[in-house]
C-alpha cells in the first residue's frame, strides 16, 4: 500500500430500507442498513462480516449502484455514483465489478466460456473488435488458471471451483479497480476454497485490484483482509484492521463472533471458552431501541435501550458504536484462547 | 465401550444407463456409546452416500452391500417396513438443509408427536407435552408457541433445533448428523455444537458428524475417518490426526483450511480437483494431487492399514511430510 492511501471510495451516511408487505393494506419498513459511513483505501482488501440478514450484501450492492440508497453518498474518487446519470454510470461499471457466490447459478448455462467472459466488454469497450476481445479474454483465462482449450465449452461441464475462475475472469475483463466478492468461497470444497483464496492474493497483487470481501466466515475473511467490518443489523458496530479485530476486539458483538468461529485445533478447542451469544438476531423491520445489539449483550445496561451508540472512532483510525466499550475488559488469553 | 454400530466392508453402487458407480467402497469402521465420529471429506467423497445407505435412503438405483450391525441387527438390505422399527427409534438422521426435511404443510408439534404415537405408543396428548418439552431441551425459547408454528415462520437455527429435538424424541442410541451446522451463522452453530456435546456426554448419545469443516470436527468429535474418492484413507482419534496426519490427503485438507488464529500469507492448497467417481485414477485415487506419490501409487491401490494404535492409513509413502511440500 502506499504511504498516503488514496480513498478510492467514500460512503456517508448510507441508508437502504425495503418496503415489505405486512399483510393486506400494511406496508412495513425494513431498514437495511442505515448510518453507513466508512472509506475504502486504493489497494486494501476490505473485510464485511456479520451474519446472514445483516445488511452485508446489501452494502455491497449499494456501493455498485445495483441497489439504490435511499440516502447517503457513494463517493468513487469523491464523484457520487448516487447521483450519477444512467449512462455515466454504464461506463463507470468497467471500474466496478462484482464476483458473486454461486458460480454455476451467475453464468448462463447457453453461452460458452469465451462469451461469458467477453460479454462486459460488448456494452463498456464496444470500440474493440472480435479478435482483440478473444486475445483479452484468452489473456484473461491464463491469470485465473483456465486452459485456452476450455474457451468454446459450456459452464455445465464445470466444477463449482472452474466455474468460480470464470465468474472472477469475466469480473477482470474490463480491468476493474474494485471488486465485490460477495461469499466467493462459500459454495466451494475446503481444497478448491484454499485454491481460490489464493488465486484472488495474486489477481489482487498482478492486477493493483482493491477487494470488497463479504463472508460469512471470520476464518476466510481475516485471512484475506487487510480491514474488517464488522456490520449488526443493518449498522457498523467495529471497523479496525484485521489484527486489531481478532487480537483485541472492542465490541461486545465482535468478541462473541470471534468466540463463535471454530478453531481446526483440537487442544485449543478443547480450551476455549466460548461466549456463547444467546438467542437470535433480532427482526429488523422492529429492532431493539436503542443500541440495537443490547438484547444479546451480556455487558448491556439499562441505559443501553435509551440512546443508540455513536460509531466512535478510539485510536488510530479504529471506529467501535458501543456505550461501553471503554468498560468491556477484554480477556487475557484474548478470544482465541491462544 | 459398548460398541452400537458396526460397519464390515459396506459398499454403495449406483446403476447409470450404462454403467455402474461406486460411491464407497470396503468401508470399515465401529462406533462407540458416547462417542462423537466425524466422518470427513469433500464432494463425491462418499461420506453422506454411507450413512444414507445405512439408514436405508439411498435413491432408487442405489444399491447398499456388506453389514450394518446394530447389536445383531444387520441394517443393510433390511425391508423397509422392518427398518421403519428403527428408523428414529434406535437410529435418527438429520440433515443439512432443515427446510428441506420438515413438511410445510403440518404445524411443528404434528411432526414432532408422530414418532411417539409411532414408536411409543404415546397419546395426541401426551406425545404434544413430550413434543415441547423437547423443544425446551433443545434450547427453544417459548416452547408452547413455537410448537404451534408452521417451518416456514421459524428460523434457520430454530428450524434446526426442531430436526434435532425430532431426531432425539425416541432417545435413539445413534444420531447421525449430515452437515447439520453448515448452513447456519458461527452463533447458531456454536450454539448447536454444544448441544451436541451435551447429548454425547448426558444422554450417551453416539454422534456421526459428517461434514467438510475441520473448524467443527476438532471442537466436539473424538475420532475422525477422512473419506476421499469412495473410501476411508486415514482413520485415528482427532488429536493424532490434527497433530500428526500420516495421510497426504489428511494432511492437505488441514493445510487448505484458514485458522482464525494465525493468519498466512498464502493457503496450501491441494493442487487439481476431486475425482470423478466414474473415471478414479489407476492406482491409488489421490495420485494425481498426492506431492509424494511415487511408482508404487500409480500402479497399486494402497490398502486401509493397521499403523498402530489404533490408526490406520491407506498410504505407501512412509517418508517424512514437511509443511509446504503439499503444494
Amino acid at each position: 500500500m502506499d504511504q498516503t492511501p488514496i480513498n478510492l471510495l467514500e460512503i456517508k451516511d448510507l441508508k437502504k430500507t425495503f418496503s415489505i408487505s405486512g399483510g393486506l393494506f400494511r406496508q412495513l419498513t425494513l431498514t437495511a442498513l442505515e448510518n453507513i459511513n466508512f472509506n475504502i483505501r486504493q489497494g486494501e482488501t476490505l473485510g464485511i462480516v456479520g451474519e446472514s440478514g445483516c445488511g452485508k450484501s446489501t452494502l455491497g450492492r449499494c456501493i455498485l449502484q445495483l441497489l439504490t440508497p435511499d440516502e447517503g453518498q457513494v463517493l468513487w474518487l469523491g464523484q457520487d455514483l448516487t447521483r450519477l446519470p444512467a449512462e455515466e454510470m454504464r461506463k463507470r461499471r468497467a471500474d466496478l465489478q462484482i464476483i458473486f457466490q454461486d458460480p454455476l447459478a451467475s453464468l448462463n448455462p447457453r453461452m460458452t466460456v469465451g462469451e461469458i467472459i467477453a460479454d462486459p466488454l460488448r456494452t463498456l469497450r464496444p470500440e474493440m473488435n472480435k479478435e482483440e476481445r478473444r486475445a483479452r479474454v484468452l489473456k484473461i483465462m491464463e491469470a485465473v488458471g483456465l486452459l485456452p482449450e476450455m474457451i468454446n465449452r459450456y459452464p455445465h461441464e464445470f466444477s463449482g471451483g472452474q466455474a468460480q475462475r470464470i465468474g472472477i475472469a469475466r469480473a477482470l475483463i474490463t480491468e476493474p479497480k474494485l471488486i465485490v466478492c460477495d461469499e466467493p468461497v462459500s459454495a466451494l470444497d475446503v481444497s478448491i476454497q484454499a485454491q481460490i483464496l489464493n488465486l484472488l492474493a495474486e489477481l489482487k497483487d498482478e492486477f493493483g485490484l482493491t477487494l470488497i470481501f463479504i463472508s460469512h466466515n471470520l476464518s476466510v475473511v481475516r485471512h484475506v483482509s487487510d480491514r474488517i467490518l464488522v456490520l449488526y443489523l443493518g449498522r457498523i458496530v467495529e471497523l479496525a484492521t484485521g489484527d486489531e479485530i481478532y487480537d483485541d476486539p472492542r465490541h461486545p458483538y465482535t468478541r462473541a463472533l470471534l468466540t463463535a468461529v471454530p478453531i481446526p485445533d483440537p487442544k485449543l478447542a478443547r480450551q476455549r471458552n466460548i461466549d456463547a451469544l444467546k438467542g437470535e438476531i433480532p427482526s429488523p423491520i422492529n429492532p431493539p431501541s436503542g443500541c440495537t445489539f443490547r438484547t444479546r449483550c451480556r455487558f448491556a445496561k439499562p441505559f443501553c435501550a435509551e440512546t443508540r451508540p455513536p460509531l466512535e472512532m478510539i485510536e488510530d483510525g479504529r471506529l467501535v458504536a458501543c456505550h461501553r466499550w471503554r468498560e468491556i475488559e477484554v480477556p487475557e488469553e484474548a478470544v482465541l484462547g491462544a | 465401550m459398548k460398541t452400537v454400530l458396526s460397519v464390515e466392508d459396506m459398499s454403495v453402487t449406483f446403476a447409470l444407463h450404462q454403467s455402474e458407480v461406486h460411491a464407497v467402497r470396503e468401508m470399515n469402521f465401529s462406533l462407540s456409546e458416547g462417542e462423537t465420529l466425524a466422518v470427513v471429506g469433500e464432494s463425491g467423497s462418499g461420506k453422506s452416500q454411507a450413512f444414507l445407505a445405512i439408514m436405508g435412503l439411498l435413491a432408487k438405483n442405489g444399491q447398499a452391500g456388506g453389514r450394518a450391525m446394530m447389536g445383531d441387527i444387520n441394517l443393510i438390505g433390511m425391508a423397509p417396513r422392518q427398518l421403519d422399527t428403527h428408523r428414529g427409534k434406535d437410529i435418527a438422521m438429520i440433515f443439512q438443509d432443515p427446510m428441506t426435511s420438515l413438511n410445510p404443510t403440518l404445524k411443528v408439534k404434528t411432526q414432532l408427536s408422530e414418532v411417539l404415537v409411532k414408536h411409543r405408543g404415546f397419546d395426541q396428548r401426551k406425545a404434544t407435552m413430550a413434543a415441547v418439552e423437547m423443544l425446551e431441551r433443545v434450547g427453544i425459547p417459548e416452547p408452547v408457541k413455537r410448537a404451534n408454528a408452521y417451518p416456514h415462520e421459524l428460523s434457520g437455527g430454530m428450524r434446526q433445533r426442531v430436526m434435532i429435538a425430532m431426531a432425539l424424541l425416541c432417545q435413539p442410541k445413534i444420531l447421525i448428523a449430515d452437515e447439520p451446522t453448515t448452513a447456519l451463522d458461527v452463533t447458531v452453530q456454536a450454539q448447536m455444537l454444544d448441544l451436541f456435546k451435551t447429548l454425547t456426554d448426558d444422554f450417551g448419545t453416539s454422534l456421526v458428524l459428517i461434514t467438510h469443516d475441520l473448524g467443527v470436527v476438532a471442537g466436539v468429535a473424538d475420532r475422525m475417518m477422512v473419506m476421499y474418492g469412495g473410501r476411508a484413507v486415514e482413520k485415528g482419534t482427532v488429536d493424532d490426526l490434527f497433530y500428526d496426519p500420516r495421510h497426504p490427503y489428511t494432511l492437505g485438507l488441514l493445510h487448505s483450511t484458514p485458522h482464525i488464529a494465525h493468519r498466512t500469507a498464502r493457503l496450501d492448497p491441494i493442487q487439481g480437483l476431486p475425482p470423478s467417481l466414474e473415471h478414479l485414477p489407476k492406482g491409488c485415487s489421490f495420485n494425481p494431487r498426492c506431492a509424494f506419490a511415487f511408482d508404487r501409487c500409480l500402479a497399486e491401490r494402497p490398502p486401509l492399514a493397521d499403523t498402530g494404535n489404533g490408526r490406520e492409513k491407506a498410504c505407501f509413502y512412509e517418508g517424512p511430510m514437511a509443511y509446504g511440500k503439499v503444494a
